[in-house]
């Protein structure tokens, strides 16, 4: 599927390297976030960088844009090796950035935001626009210097952008998930102009999860999968979106279920007709409806973004303007809050457990309390039980194998699997009949990961019913008695987790077409 | 343990914050050309008995202004509207008092309410903005300050009481019985306050909220992560609404303390800007009940030692508010400092007390590191 329309100046795969990453390492205190990532962009290509968000694509960009600093390994930039400690640095080395979220103001018009920061390049007059001008004509851009950025649409925006990174003497640019906001007419022209960049001699790295899109537009193609490159595809050409899709999630496949199915007829979460407008655009949430049994693990496998997170907000109840009916054990959930449907049975383990989990800066015990502050043994009669909180705390501690001095200890000073299992631990307290773990795994060491994929099968024999989204298709297929596939908020194929294999879901999930 | 060294953390930030002020501010003396030893010599002297009662009347004052910007900083609100809150309730309750409906102390509790009580509406109002509309804090509760000010002017006319050979505008004395009676200390002239006790008591009543209830532990989950506090089911608008009330209702005891222990009215000259001090107070207490009263105690100090400093070495007193504005920066700087450093020492902690049981795991990149082959 390489692109055969457009002429490259070179062949990929013999032109000189551009960006050269060799063992790059970046870790936070209790996260991996890169090991040994090693990547060639060479000059005239586009190059794209794929993974599941929290793989690391994030992370890595911003060491080779100068946001931060990598532990180990070394940038080579068209040669040379630099040490990149801020965005100027990068800049100077011809590394420019176009982020998802753009950076214009509105009130200025293009001449003045390109110029903005870069005055000293081309002044901020006649020159400016002269250079503009060129820089829109030689890459086809398109761009006005004198239009004022708020009467552009967001494709035109985009453009600014680019051209803004060009304008300040980049060579190499990274585009993060540039295809986000666009619809796809001009996702179309954002190809288009970014074949006239590579034709041009510049190399243009690209981040996304959009497999299809990367497919079309892609020289070159690294995987990164838990922080590290998984591997680099050279030759497009009959590479498929499944194929992309399992290289992503990986095919290490956890302690398969052995045992016997705890199904059983009486259903816990019932969920019908469920919708999330989005204002001006697709459903987030499009008609969903399931059951989950008592004794039952439902899966939700999906690409990234396809309305898992939705999904899971509002059966919680923090989606305002969901319609349809979910109902748990019986009681109606509508009306309730979200600390009220926690407190009918509903225990959550957040995809973001930094942001939605923890309180990481309060000791253990409080985040024992976090989302429980209205039940013992968290509180009595409106008073924080400190006492009844902190033995509780240790029970967790104890049973649940959180590596921890003690309950004082703060939350972020734990390894991400001992916050997670703090999660869990504190999740299953308080006798939910509804277990909900969004990406329970992401980002845990292996040891983590096994001692969770365990509470959850423990979770589903004691008769939860266990509603579990994730992205690594291994563990849906090794944890779920039934799995869907959800693609841009609705639901598209039921599964059976014993007979179906990752290549199946990987094509349902990208809507390739057939569920053999 | 672990309680001692936070604490120790705590106190050698503060320490930190104040010999950089004090540093600077010695700079500012010596780049002057004014006798920088001579300033301190006196400033650090042991006051008198007299200075000592202003010290703890002005220090009641500002202890309580600073524990109504603690109340909101808990939640990360800026509420720098403490100044318009104690001007607008204060003139309240010297009119209730005034009025005197009720007869002595019965008076006094109804003048408290009706302080407090405006003191919430009009933090509220900037509550009410942030929470519907997401107008921030910061800004309206400025934009309330100079509508309390004018507001409180206009009202003031009316309410006025003409005093005989004087130009003073004042509203009516509170009624002897209704006046909370001090204590002296030592031989000098003067009195304590009465009302230090009540502003003790809310200092204890602010730690116990925060600490023990149910309510104060929303709050400073919100206060440290909106995120995680929405995922768990907290009312995240609601605690906004109820914090600027709470913050306002003890900005409205903040002027109390004078009118009820020595001025007996509100009038043009109510001492002003005491909401401006607590903010830094606050800061410089750490938002903790015990920190704030030290603090509050170190700036009336600072301010008390400072008035003869122009007769007894010819330096303006004003020197002292130059100290004081550095300590707010040093303070900032150095609480940080210090976070991140306890940061640090409690992961080392942490992994120096795993590594024996449980060495940590090699840093393995997931279950499948190794690089695969691509059939492509």
């Amino acid at each position: 599927m390489s692109t055969t329309t457009a002429p490259t100046p070179a062949t990929p795969g013999t032109a000189p390297v551009s960006v050269r990453l060799r063992g790059i390492g970046k870790r936070f205190p209790g996260v991996i976030a890169n090991d040994d990532i090693n990547i060639d962009v060479r000059r005239g290509t586009i190059h794209a960088i794929v993974g599941e968000n929290g793989a690391g694509k994030s992370t890595l960009m911003k060491i080779l844009y100068g946001v931060q600093p990598p532990d180990s390994g070394t940038i080579e930039i068209n040669g040379t090796e630099v040490t990149l400690s801020s965005p100027a640095d990068a800049i100077r080395a011809g590394v420019g950035m176009v982020f998802q979220h753009f950076m214009l103001a509105d009130n200025l018009t293009v001449l003045e935001n390109v110029v903005l920061g870069a005055e000293k390049l081309h002044g901020i007059g006649g020159r400016a626009r002269a250079e503009i001008t060129r820089i829109s004509e030689a890459y086809g851009l398109d761009i006005d210097p004198d239009r004022l950025v708020e009467e552009l649409g967001v494709g035109a925006r985009q453009r600014v952008e680019v051209l803004k990174v060009l304008y300040r003497g980049a060579n190499v640019i990274i585009l993060d998930e540039p295809t986000a906001v666009l619809v796809p007419q001009e996702v179309d022209e954002l190809f288009g102009n970014l074949r006239e960049l590579k034709e041009e001699g510049l190399s243009v790295i690209f981040i996304s999860h959009k497999l299809d899109e990367v497919l079309t537009v892609a020289d070159e193609i690294t995987v990164i999968r838990r922080g590290t490159t998984v591997t680099t595809v050279t030759d497009t050409e009959g590479v498929t979106a499944r194929k992309l899709a399992e290289l992503m999630v990986g095919s290490q496949l956890p302690s398969p279920s052995t045992e016997a199915s705890t199904v059983t007829d009486q259903v816990l979460l019932s969920v019908r007709n469920l919708s999330l407008p989005a204002p001006g655009g697709r459903p987030l949430l499009d008609d969903i409806s399931f059951d989950i049994h008592r004794g039952e693990v439902l899966g939700i496998a999906g690409v990234e973004g396809n309305g898992q997170a939705e999904l899971v907000e509002a059966v919680m109840g923090m989606r305002p303007g969901t319609t349809g009916t979910i109902t748990l054990a019986g009681t109606d959930l509508g009306p309730l809050s979200n600390r009220a449907r926690r407190e009918s049975g509903i225990g959550y383990i957040p995809e973001d457990r930094h942001r939605h989990g923890l309180l990481l800066d309060a000791p253990l015990w409080e985040n024992r309390v976090l989302g429980h502050q209205g039940r013992a043994p968290s509180s009595r009669h409106g008073l924080i039980d400190r006492r009844g909180a902190r033995d509780d705390t240790l029970r967790i501690i104890e049973e649940y194998d959180v590596r921890t001095p003690g309950p004082d200890v703060l939350a972020r000073a734990l390894s991400g699997g001992n916050q997670q299992k703090l999660i869990v631990g504190r999740e299953m307290s308080g006798d939910p009949v509804l277990l909900i773990a969004a990406h329970p795994t992401r980002g845990v060491d292996v040891g983590a990961q096994a001692a969770i994929w365990q509470h959850i099968k423990n979770a589903r024999k004691e008769g939860l019913a266990v509603l579990l989204i994730s992205a690594d298709l291994d563990e849906l297929i090794g944890l779920s008695d039934t799995i869907e596939v959800i693609l841009r908020g609705r639901l598209v194929g039921t599964f059976d987790p014993g007979a179906v294999t990752p290549e199946q879901l990987g094509s349902a999930m990208t809507g390739a077409g057939e569920s053999a | 343990m672990t309680r001692l060294v936070t604490l120790g953390l705590g106190i050698l930030a503060a320490g930190l914050a104040l010999v950089a002020a004090f540093a600077i501010t010695s700079l500012v003396l010596i780049v002057a050309g004014d006798p920088a030893g001579e300033v301190w010599g006196e400033i650090l002297s042991w006051p008198e008995s007299r200075n000592l009662t202003n010290i703890i009347n002005n220090a009641t004052v500002l202890y309580l202004s600073a524990l109504a910007v603690a109340i909101g900083f808990r939640m990360n609100l800026f509420n720098i509207g403490v100044d318009g809150q104690y001007r607008v309730a204060a003139f309240t309750a010297a009119v209730v008092a005034g009025e005197a409906w009720l007869p002595g102390y019965l008076n006094t509790a109804l003048a408290i309410l009706a302080a407090m009580a405006v003191g919430a509406v009009w933090a509220g109002i900037a509550g009410l903005l942030r929470a519907s509309r997401g107008v921030s804090e910061v800004i309206s509760t400025i934009m309330l300050n100079f509508i309390a000010t004018s507001l409180v002017a206009y009202l003031l006319r009316k309410a006025a009481v003409d005093a005989e050979g004087s130009n003073a505008v004042n509203t009516k004395p509170v009624p002897e019985g209704s006046r909370i009676g001090g204590f002296s200390i030592g031989d000098g002239p003067g009195e304590v306050y009465g009302f230090v006790f009540i502003a003790a008591a809310a200092g204890f009543l602010f730690w116990f909220v925060l600490n023990r209830t149910r309510f104060g532990f929303d709050l400073r989950a919100t206060g440290r992560s909106t995120t995680a506090a929405v995922a768990n089911g907290i009312n995240v608008n609601k605690m906004v609404l109820a914090t600027m009330c709470l913050s306002g209702a003890v900005a409205g005891l903040v002027g109390l303390p004078i009118l009820f222990g020595s001025q007996f009215s509100y009038g043009s000259t109510f001492q002003s800007g005491l909401g401006f001090a607590g903010i830094a107070i606050a800061l410089l207490g750490r938002n903790h009940p015990v920190g704030i009263a030290l603090g509050a105690l170190l700036f009336a100090f600072l301010d008390e030692q400072s008035n003869p400093l122009q007769i007894l070495v010819g330096v303006s007193p004003d020197i002292v508010a130059i100290t004081q504005g550095v300590i707010v920066l040093t303070v900032v700087i150095s609480y940080e400092l210090i976070r991140r450093y306890a940061v640090r020492l409690e992961q080392q902690r942490v992994a120096r007390a795993l590594a024996p049981s449980a060495p940590t795991p090699p840093p393995t990149s997931g279950p499948s590191g190794e690089a695969e082959e691509v059939k492509a």
